[in-house]
């Protein structure tokens, strides 16, 4: 069927559906975080070198480290998804392929999330 | 690859390397590390739940000398994810784009990471070494 419509009629409204920037801010946003909370932890396993399991347990339980902690478990995979999703658009083929790779990421960051927050969770509860 | 006969764009064999590409790839290279990084800092928390006997598991992973070698990359490349990322958020106000400041901010974070890895495992070595 040929086509009666100017091109840019069609392109039209299927710009970015409001959605443009959010990989973006969200990126920048966690980046800044991670300023942070990365040197926090970088402090935190410079200082827990030569610690026992009971100390080690005890330090990362204390309630402000274990809220870091779980807000740089957040930060690091939200991350890392956002950073490596970028990585396979560019290098691999935008067939089947490119949508099994994206899921198979956003699948392990968010059970490596989720597994991090819950161990710190166990850690500063007890359990 | 099958022959279109259409020309090809430059490719990065035929570049002269200049310190504007090694920040661009060491950033996106480090990222990538980092994102690997990431499951140890997971299996040492999920250690940290389980018990003493995992948590001595991990602990002898990083003190093995597989262990260190990969915890020294890992730091590096946390320094300079770290100091380029820095480095980026200021270009997205708008700074550091004049061409000698580009530069110059390219070999500043370069150095900056090998110091800031250096200033790391002093603090270890200080502490008596890894192990």
């Amino acid at each position: 069927m040929s086509e009666f419509r100017e091109p840019l009629k069609r392109a039209r409204g299927l710009g970015s559906a409001k959605t443009g920037t959010q990989h973006f801010m969200v990126q920048r946003v966690t980046a800044v975080a991670l300023i942070f909370l990365g040197a926090w932890f970088v402090y935190l396993t410079l200082g827990l070198l030569h610690a026992d399991y009971a100390s080690a347990r005890a330090t990362l339980a204390e309630p402000l480290n274990a809220v870091l902690a779980i807000a740089l478990v957040i930060a690091v995979f939200w991350h890392a998804q956002l950073g490596v999703q970028v990585v396979l658009e560019d290098y691999v083929q935008r067939t089947a392929k490119q949508v099994v790779y994206q899921v198979l990421l956003r699948f392990a960051c968010f059970f490596a999330g989720a597994a991090g927050v819950l161990a710190v969770l166990r850690i500063a509860l007890g359990s | 690859m099958s022959s279109t006969g259409r020309p090809l764009s430059p490719h990065l064999g035929i570049y002269r390397w200049q310190i504007q590409m090694v920040t661009s790839i060491l950033h996106r290279a480090t990222g990538i590390a980092l994102a690997a990084g990431s499951l140890l800092l997971l299996a040492w928390l999920c250690a940290l739940a389980a018990g003493p006997d995992a948590y001595a598991a991990v602990r002898g992973f990083c003190s093995s000398w597989i262990g260190i070698v990969l915890l020294i990359g890992w730091s590096w490349s946390l320094s300079y994810h770290l100091l380029n990322g820095i480095r980026h958020l200021l270009q997205d106000a708008g700074l550091g784009f004049a061409k000698p400041v580009f530069v110059r901010n390219g070999f500043i974070v370069v150095a900056g990471s090998i110091i800031l890895t250096a200033l790391i495992w002093a603090c270890v070595l200080l502490q008596g070494g890894a192990a």
